[in-house]
């Protein structure tokens, strides 16, 4: 008995796993640079086009039907496409009551109609807002042949049932176990070399050699989520100093570790997190702090400035927003990293939500549930742009250099820059503002 | 990723919709989306903590007003989408062929309607000087003293008041407002 399971444990230990490890490192990655990612993306891309088309004969369909349906256009699906801003409502160019009214500081009697602006405002708001739009999936211009997307299911045809089972027997019999092997292989490896590493002693070849495997790693598990990732203007990399990224989802941090190393920062964790936190602290010099720690600003700034000074150590990235956004928009920049000093290297990420939304709704999903969604996604497919190194200015506040860095990373990435802040997904804004909207108002009235 | 909640949306439902607010197909499934992520407790109704939640509302100085008066139209406490929907189409803006239209759902009337019970915050059908005080100093908050706005109150009341009574009836109010140009303050421009 014993003979049998020390056998076995052997043949598992000397045959089968190299067979998959030498799987993934060699065989896959020689596919993928035949271009197969290219010709599947493809594949989707025509499926796609084709249930979108159903789905607009049909509701065309429906709207002539309708007793008081608004004429449709007659190129639904070239619309549907161009249709980048998922407004429910055409904001009037912010016509204030300053703009309609004051020259200079030209006041004016109180009317009753003044209430007919905050009114106005207050139905936009209502109707659709900038803020709690990016704290949900944004939508999708066509169906992606995933259930989780499709807000309106009707029985549309047979033909796109028939396409989606197609999808979902592919995705959840297919393309999930394969990506769950390859996730527990990767885990694995770098548990296993993180460790080996550590035992190295601190010199250029430790880096060197740390450096490899932790590309490796990451590109393993980059392919257990099936991303498809392009960089650009890789000559902007990081070295050194701090790199920011307008943050999405987890899989951020994997995505761009493909490409470079980078220390992280986070609070230390337990369990199977704090394993895998212990195991990269083994070959590089990560930042973890306690949770006490974290919130003594000066602490946290100080451990940073050490980290940056020291020329051996890899560049820090840290996503200033604080929580996850949808993708859609970029929100406040915290200023805490912008403090630090040193050079700030801003990467702009943008997922393509078609082939599989990144974004990590924490208050709908936990974390399995999300990762389950990632697993059964088409693809993760996304741009990476790095943008030319940024400093602080001279006497320049910290909050105005980063909103000046979220300004480039929401430009180059097709963001939306706005200024809210990314806590009021937790929080309930603050009475501050409603104050200065009442002061700008009162400005405006003509009093004895 | 998409609510599971909208999947409730019947097709008969979206017609009685579209028939009684004159929103299209593709507006009234959008709404919904939208109602279904503002309701946290997902019971199929807001209440005005969900509504308050949103921010470009909190910081509206007569936000906590514009909510109340979509608590008007049912029951207390909860709005259900039909209520959200109703109050919604109030802004949707006048199609030229209803120029004189006077029961329509959007009508000059009834946007004209809302606009006053605004400032009638104990639904008595009439504007008194201590309503408009109070709405006044929402508006402003404490960037104007007590008296100035008393006699701001006191002048708008005596201007528009036509029978006497120191309170402004609908119909006074609707004739201090012929000049206002409701009909476009008070739309919204919604996409289809």
């Amino acid at each position: 008995m014993a003979l049998l399971t020390s056998s076995a444990v052997f043949l598992w230990g000397f045959s089968v796993f190299p067979i998959i490890v030498s799987f993934t490192t060699i065989i896959i990655p020689f596919f993928s640079s035949l271009g197969l990612c290219k010709v599947y993306i493809d594949c989707l891309e025509w499926a796609f086009e084709f249930a979108t088309n159903r789905i607009q004969q049909h509701d065309s369909r429906q709207d002539l039907n309708g007793n008081r349906g608004e004429q449709l256009p007659d190129n639904n699906a070239a619309a549907l496409k161009d249709k980048n801003s998922v407004a429910l409502i055409q904001e009037e160019e912010r016509t204030t009551l300053k703009k309609v009214r004051s020259f200079g500081t030209l006041r004016r009697e109180f009317e009753l109609s003044d209430c007919y602006h905050f009114c106005r405002q207050g139905i936009e708001a209502i109707a659709d807002d900038s803020v709690t739009k990016c704290f949900s999936a944004a939508e999708l211009p066509s169906w992606n042949l995933l259930t989780r997307t499709n807000t309106h299911y009707e029985f549309v045809s047979m033909r796109l049932t028939i396409l989606w089972v197609i999808g979902f027997l592919f995705r959840y019999c297919c393309l999930l176990p394969m990506r769950f092997i390859l996730t527990v292989v990767s885990v694995n490896i770098f548990l296993m070399t993180t460790a080996a590493i550590g035992l190295m002693p601190n010199s250029r070849h430790k880096r060197h050699v740390s450096k490899y495997v932790s590309l490796m790693c990451y590109r393993i598990l980059a392919r257990a989520f099936s991303a498809v990732v392009t960089y650009h203007n890789k000559e902007n990399r990081a070295k050194g100093g701090i790199c920011v990224a307008n943050h999405t989802s987890p899989i951020d941090v994997i995505i761009l570790a493909c490409d470079a190393c980078y220390a992280m920062v986070g609070q230390v964790h337990g369990g199977f997190t704090g394993m895998i936190q212990r195991a990269m602290s083994r070959s590089e010099a990560h930042i973890w702090f306690q949770r006490s720690e974290s919130k003594d600003r000066q602490a946290v700034s100080n451990r940073l400035k050490e980290h940056v000074s020291d020329p051996d150590k890899l560049p820090i990235l840290i996503f200033p927003e604080g929580t996850c956004i949808n993708n859609t928009s970029v929100m406040m920049f915290k200023k805490g990293s912008f403090e630090v000093g040193g050079t700030i290297y801003p990467v702009a990420i943008k997922y393509d939500a078609r082939f599989g939304d990144a974004f990590w709704n924490s208050s709908k999903y936990n974390m399995i549930q999300y990762l389950l969604h990632m697993m059964t996604s088409w693809a993760i497919v996304c741009d990476v742009w790095y943008l030319p190194p940024m400093h602080r200015k001279e006497g320049e506040y910290a909050v105005e250099f980063a909103n000046r860095v979220k300004h480039e990373i929401a430009q180059k990435g097709g963001l939306v820059d706005l200024l809210w802040d990314g806590q009021l997904k937790r929080m309930t804004v603050k009475e501050d503002f409603k104050k200065e909207q009442q002061k700008e108002y009162s400005k405006l009235l003509k009093v004895e | 990723m998409g609510s599971r909640a909208s999947l409730l949306l019947r097709q008969e439902e979206i017609e009685e919709i579209q028939r009684e607010t004159g929103f299209s197909h593709n507006q009234i499934t959008r709404l919904y989306s939208r109602f279904t992520s503002l309701d946290k407790s997902q019971n199929g109704a807001l209440s005005r903590e969900d509504l308050l939640r949103i921010p470009e509302l909190a910081i509206n100085p007569l936000g906590e007003r514009v909510v109340q008066l979509f608590f008007l139209e049912g029951e207390d406490e909860q709005v259900n989408f039909r209520q959200y929907m109703r109050t919604l189409a109030r802004f949707r803006p006048l199609d030229p062929s209803q120029k004189n239209d006077k029961e329509g759902v959007n009508s000059r009337e009834k946007k004209l309607e809302f606009a006053f019970r605004m400032y009638d915050l104990d639904q008595d059908n009439r504007i008194s000087r201590d309503e408009v005080l109070q709405v006044l100093r929402m508006m402003v908050g404490v960037n104007i003293s007590e008296e100035q706005l008393g006699s701001i109150a006191d002048r708008t009341i005596l201007e528009a008041d036509t029978d006497g009574d120191q309170r402004i009836s609908f119909e006074e109010f609707c004739k201090a407002m012929e000049r206002s140009e409701v009909e476009q303050k008070m739309s919204v421009r919604f996409l289809d």
